[in-house]
C-alpha cells in the first residue's frame, strides 16, 4: 500500500479529470491523478473542438502555449441525402479576433500539454495505472482506490471519478448504472492527412482559420446519428456516430457507415488523396438531462462524460467536462477550507453549483430532445432530409415547369410522406422539445 | 446501398499502435453453445470487428485490435454474455491523435 495519504484522488486524465486536478492543486491541495494510458491523452478520443471560454477559466494563457490547430471562423450544417446536401453555413470575420472562441484540437497532443500544466500546479500524475476498484471503509464511505500496480491501495479524503463515458468504477461500486444502448452513441473517426495548403484551398481558409461541418441525414440510414468533418492544420478529422441501440437493432456496421459517408459526393472531394493515419472509436453520452446519474456521495463525486454531461444538440461535451471538473474541485476545496469532512451532505455543494451553471441549465433546456430524436429517427434522419433535398432541387432546377406547379408538387410530397397531422405533430413536438 | 463487403477493418486497425497484453485479454466471452441476440449483435456493432463466429456457430473474441470504446460492454455485459475490464495500465490501444 502507498502509505502517503492524499486530499483527493482523480481517476482519469481527460478534460474533466485535468480540470479537477488542476483546480484542486492550484488551491494547494495534495492531489494524485491516475491515468491508465502510457501518457495523458493516449486513451482519449474526441472530434475535437475546444471551447476557449471554459479553457480560459482554467488556464488564462492557454492560447500562447497549448497545441491548437485552427480557430473556427465558419460552421457548416449539412442535411444530406444520398446525392446532395442542403447547407446552412455561418462564416464571419468577427471570429478572426484576438481571443478566438473555438479551436479545433488533436486530443492526444492537447491533453499531454494540459496534463503538464496539472503537474506544474503541483499534482502528482501517475500514468500506466488502471484503477480497478474503489475502496470503502466499514461505514460504506469511499476512502480510496485500488489499482493494478502491486500493493496498489491508495487513500484520500475524496475520489473524483473522471473515468469517462465507459467508466467501470462507478458502476462496479453501484454508484450509477451502466450506460444503456439508447443513451450512448458510438462514433468512429479517421484522421486524414493532407498538405496544409490543400486543406486551406478546399475549405476556403487562410492562415490558421478553421471550419467544421456537422452533418445529418440519410448518412445514418434512418438511425439517430451525425457525421462530422473538422479541419485541422495538416489533417481532417472525419467521423460518424449513431446510437448504440440503433446499431444493435439494424446490424449496420460502424465502419460501413463511415466509408459510405466518405464516399458521399459532397464529402469525397474534401478528403481526396489523403493519407489516413488513425482509426478510433468512442462512445458519446446522448441521454441528456434525464440520464444524469447521482453526482456525489460519501467521499466521491463524478464529473464529465462519466456523469453523462454532454449536450448532444450543440455537440458540446468537452466544455461540460471541463466545467464540471472545475466546479467539483471548487466545491471540494470549499469543503476542505472549512475543515469539514467529505460527506455526501457537504459534497452536495458540487451539485448545487453545477445546477446554477450553464451545464445543467443547457441540458435541462433540451431534456426532451434525446427521446424525440430517438423515437422519430426515421422522420428526422431519413424522410425530412430526402424531402428537403427534393424541394430545393425542384426550386433551383429550371425546366420550364411553372413555379406554381413546382410548389404544389413540393407541398404534395411533404403531405404524402408525413400527412398533414404528421407534419403538424412533428413541428409541435420539435418546437416543444427545443424551447 | 450496402458497402460493407468492401470495407476491411483490418486495414483500418493497421494504422493504429497497440501494446498487446499477451495472454491477458481484457474482454472475455462466456462459454456458450448458441449465442444470444446480444452476442450476435456484436458481430456487426464492434467497430474493430473483434467478434467473429467460429465454425461451430459460437461467438469468439480476439481483443488485439480492440479500440476500447465500450460498445460491447453496453450491449452484452448486462446479460452476462461478456466480461469487460480496461486493459492493465499502459497496455491496449495507444492513440497518437485521439
Amino acid at each position: 500500500m502507498i502509505e502517503e495519504r492524499f486530499d483527493a484522488i482523480v481517476v482519469g486524465a481527460g478534460m474533466a479529470g485535468n480540470a479537477a486536478a488542476l483546480t484542486m492543486a492550484k488551491r494547494g491541495m495534495k492531489v494524485l491523478q491516475l491515468e491508465r494510458g502510457e501518457y495523458p491523452g493516449s486513451k482519449n478520443v474526441q472530434g475535437a473542438i475546444l471551447y476557449a471560454d471554459m479553457m480560459e477559466k482554467l488556464i488564462p494563457e492557454f492560447r500562447g502555449e497549448a497545441p491548437l490547430e485552427r480557430h473556427l471562423v465558419e460552421q457548416r450544417f449539412w442535411m444530406m441525402d444520398d446525392r446532395s446536401h442542403v447547407g446552412m453555413h455561418y462564416r464571419s470575420d468577427d471570429f478572426n479576433e484576438e481571443r478566438p472562441n473555438r479551436y479545433t484540437i488533436i486530443r492526444a497532443q492537447f491533453d499531454k500539454w494540459f496534463s503538464s500544466k496539472v503537474r506544474e500546479a503541483g499534482a502528482t500524475v501517475l500514468c500506466e495505472t488502471t484503477v480497478t476498484e474503489l475502496v470503502r471503509d466499514d461505514r460504506e464511505r469511499i476512502v480510496g482506490v485500488r489499482t493494478d500496480r502491486r500493493d496498489g491501495e491508495i487513500h484520500a479524503d475524496v475520489v473524483v471519478l473522471a473515468e469517462g463515458v465507459n467508466g467501470l468504477l462507478g458502476t462496479r461500486a453501484g454508484l450509477r448504472s451502466r450506460p444503456k444502448p439508447d443513451n450512448v452513441a458510438l462514433a468512429v473517426k479517421e484522421m486524414h492527412f493532407l498538405p496544409r495548403e490543400t486543406i486551406e484551398a478546399r475549405f476556403n481558409l487562410k492562415g490558421d482559420e478553421g471550419v467544421v461541418i456537422e452533418a445529418a441525414g440519410t448518412i445514418s440510414r434512418g438511425m439517430t446519428g451525425m457525421g462530422f468533418i473538422y479541419a485541422n492544420k495538416e489533417c481532417i478529422s472525419l467521423g460518424i456516430g449513431c446510437l448504440v441501440a440503433d446499431f444493435q437493432r439494424t446490424a449496420q456496421t460502424p465502419y460501413g457507415m463511415l466509408d459510405h459517408f466518405k464516399q458521399h459526393p459532397s464529402v469525397a472531394p474534401l478528403i481526396a488523396g489523403s493519407e489516413v493515419k488513425e482509426y478510433a472509436a468512442h462512445l458519446i453520452p446522448e441521454g441528456g438531462y434525464k440520464a444524469i446519474p447521482q453526482l456525489y456521495g460519501e467521499g466521491w463525486v463524478v464529473v464529465g462524460d462519466a456523469a453523462q454531461l454532454n449536450n448532444a444538440i450543440h455537440r458540446e461535451g468537452s466544455n461540460l467536462a471541463m466545467t464540471s471538473g472545475r466546479i467539483a474541485a471548487e466545491a471540494i476545496a470549499q469543503v476542505k477550507s472549512r475543515r469539514e469532512p467529505m460527506t455526501a451532505t457537504n459534497l452536495s455543494l458540487y451539485k448545487k453549483m453545477l445546477d446554477e451553471s450553464f451545464v445543467i441549465k443547457d441540458l435541462k433546456k433540451y431534456k426532451d430532445m434525446p427521446m424525440l430524436m430517438h423515437t422519430h429517427s426515421q422522420n428526422f434522419f431519413l424522410t425530412y432530409p430526402q424531402l428537403i433535398s427534393k424541394a430545393l432541387q425542384n426550386f433551383v432546377r429550371v425546366d420550364g415547369t411553372p413555379k406554381v406547379e413546382k410548389e404544389k408538387a413540393t407541398l404534395k410530397s411533404f403531405v404524402k410522406a408525413r400527412s398533414w397531422t404528421g407534419l403538424f405533430g412533428d413541428a409541435c413536438r420539435f418546437t416543444r422539445a427545443w424551447r | 446501398m450496402n458497402v460493407e463487403p468492401t470495407v476491411r477493418v483490418e486495414d483500418k486497425l493497421y494504422y493504429n499502435r497497440y501494446l498487446v497484453d499477451v495472454g491477458r485479454p481484457h474482454v472475455t466471452v462466456r462459454a456458450h453453445t448458441t449465442p444470444s441476440p446480444q452476442l450476435l449483435a456484436l458481430l456487426s456493432a464492434c467497430p474493430a470487428r473483434c467478434y467473429e463466429l467460429n465454425d461451430n456457430g459460437q461467438v469468439e473474441i480476439t481483443v488485439d485490435g480492440c479500440i476500447e470504446c465500450g460498445t460491447c460492454r453496453v450491449i452484452a455485459e448486462p446479460t452476462g454474455d461478456i466480461k469487460w475490464s480496461y486493459p492493465r495500465g499502459g497496455y491496449g490501444v495507444l492513440f497518437k491523435f485521439g
